[in-house]
């Protein structure tokens, strides 16, 4: 359910883009989808060809999927480590006081169109 | 075919709606509170509580859920507006859904209240053009949920704990709770209340006044 909504504003968002560029046909959509954002792919990619479909302008279009890894920034320690083996806790000194530099996005990097 | 680079967020659309909405509703005076739970936290019960208590305040409420119009059917029996939004299978709210749902109600409307599908997950992930994130917590569902759901604790303004007169059958420990909220989200206003009791609601009460005080400041609405 979650990616189904997720694959609607990205249709949304290319019917709008192709409607400025006056686009009439989209092929690759590359999207970067960040380790922790809570995107299963599999599920997301089904979404992606069942709701192509209802899109003329996406019909032919290929989705290629690109991971960004998850790193966390340690506010005590000073330095980074990756988020998906660690967690909240940094490795180093244990302090909890750290965040995500990134892997939640969900970012149309390019697109090819005609 | 040419190669476009757009490095746009996916709810890039979504974020514009919203911003346009809370514009619109800003001009008019109303401020719209998307309420954010689990299912079976108490957002109906506690919407309730509150039409009775703010009886100077006119008050709407739109019920967002999967199916059925129970929710809207108990606001409608207080007196206060209220609309039933279906999601369609969907899991949250988002800001061109939201916008729909504020056309069908009355402009004159001072408080309006977005009861978001009870889920702890998505509806954290869409801005719905609210001026106000409040998020729900009951006491059944334990003291443990910031560590789990932690995006939905960040992303709200207030949380409510609700159920507080359940407080001595269940082994929710309110002060880490609180702890473990803070340290997510310092900034966050955190309410324990009993709707059923009455305990902690002239707290919650006297914040949404606030809010509401300084959302018309400055504006004819006042």
């Amino acid at each position: 359910m979650h990616e189904m909504g997720i694959v609607l504003h990205l249709a949304k968002t290319l019917d709008e883009t192709a409607e400025q560029e006056q686009l009439t046909k989209i092929g690759r959509v590359v999207l970067q989808v960040g380790e922790v954002s809570g995107i299963m792919t599999d599920l997301f990619t089904d979404a992606w060809d069942y709701f192509k479909g209802r899109h003329p302008v996406l019909t032919e279009s290929t989705l290629v999927l690109e991971t960004i890894p998850a790193v966390t920034w340690c506010d005590n320690c000073k330095q980074t480590y990756e988020t998906v083996k660690y967690g909240r806790e940094c490795p180093y000194c244990h302090s909890g006081e750290t965040w995500l530099l990134q892997g939640n996005e969900c970012v149309i990097k390019e697109i090819e169109a005609e | 075919m040419r190669l476009i680079t757009l490095n746009a967020t996916v709810t890039a659309s979504n974020d514009r709606d919203a911003a346009a909405l809370r514009e619109k509703l800003v001009s008019r005076g109303t401020l719209l509170v998307n309420v954010m739970s689990a299912a079976g936290s108490g957002k109906t019960t506690l919407l309730s509580r509150l039409i009775r208590d703010l009886p100077d305040v006119k008050i709407g409420v739109m019920e967002a859920d999967i199916a059925s119009d129970v929710d809207a059917k108990t606001i409608e029996a207080l007196g206060a507006a209220a609309i039933q939004v279906h999601t369609s299978g969907m899991c949250h709210m988002d800001a061109g859904m939201t916008a729909a749902a504020v056309e069908a109600m009355d402009p004159s409307l001072r408080l309006l209240f977005l009861e978001n599908v009870g889920n702890l997950i998505c509806p954290a992930e869409y801005d719905t053009g609210a001026g106000l994130n409040l998020m729900l917590l009951s006491v059944p569902e334990g003291d443990d949920k910031p560590l789990k759901y932690p995006l939905m604790f960040q992303k709200s303004d207030a949380l409510v704990v609700t159920k507080t007169d359940t407080l001595s059958y269940f082994t929710f420990d309110l002060e880490k709770c609180v702890e473990r909220v803070k340290k997510l989200n310092p900034a966050i206003r955190i309410f324990p209340v009993s709707a059923k009791t009455g305990e902690g609601m002239a707290a919650l009460e006297a914040y949404l006044r606030e809010r509401l005080a300084a959302l018309t400041e400055g504006t004819d609405h006042a």
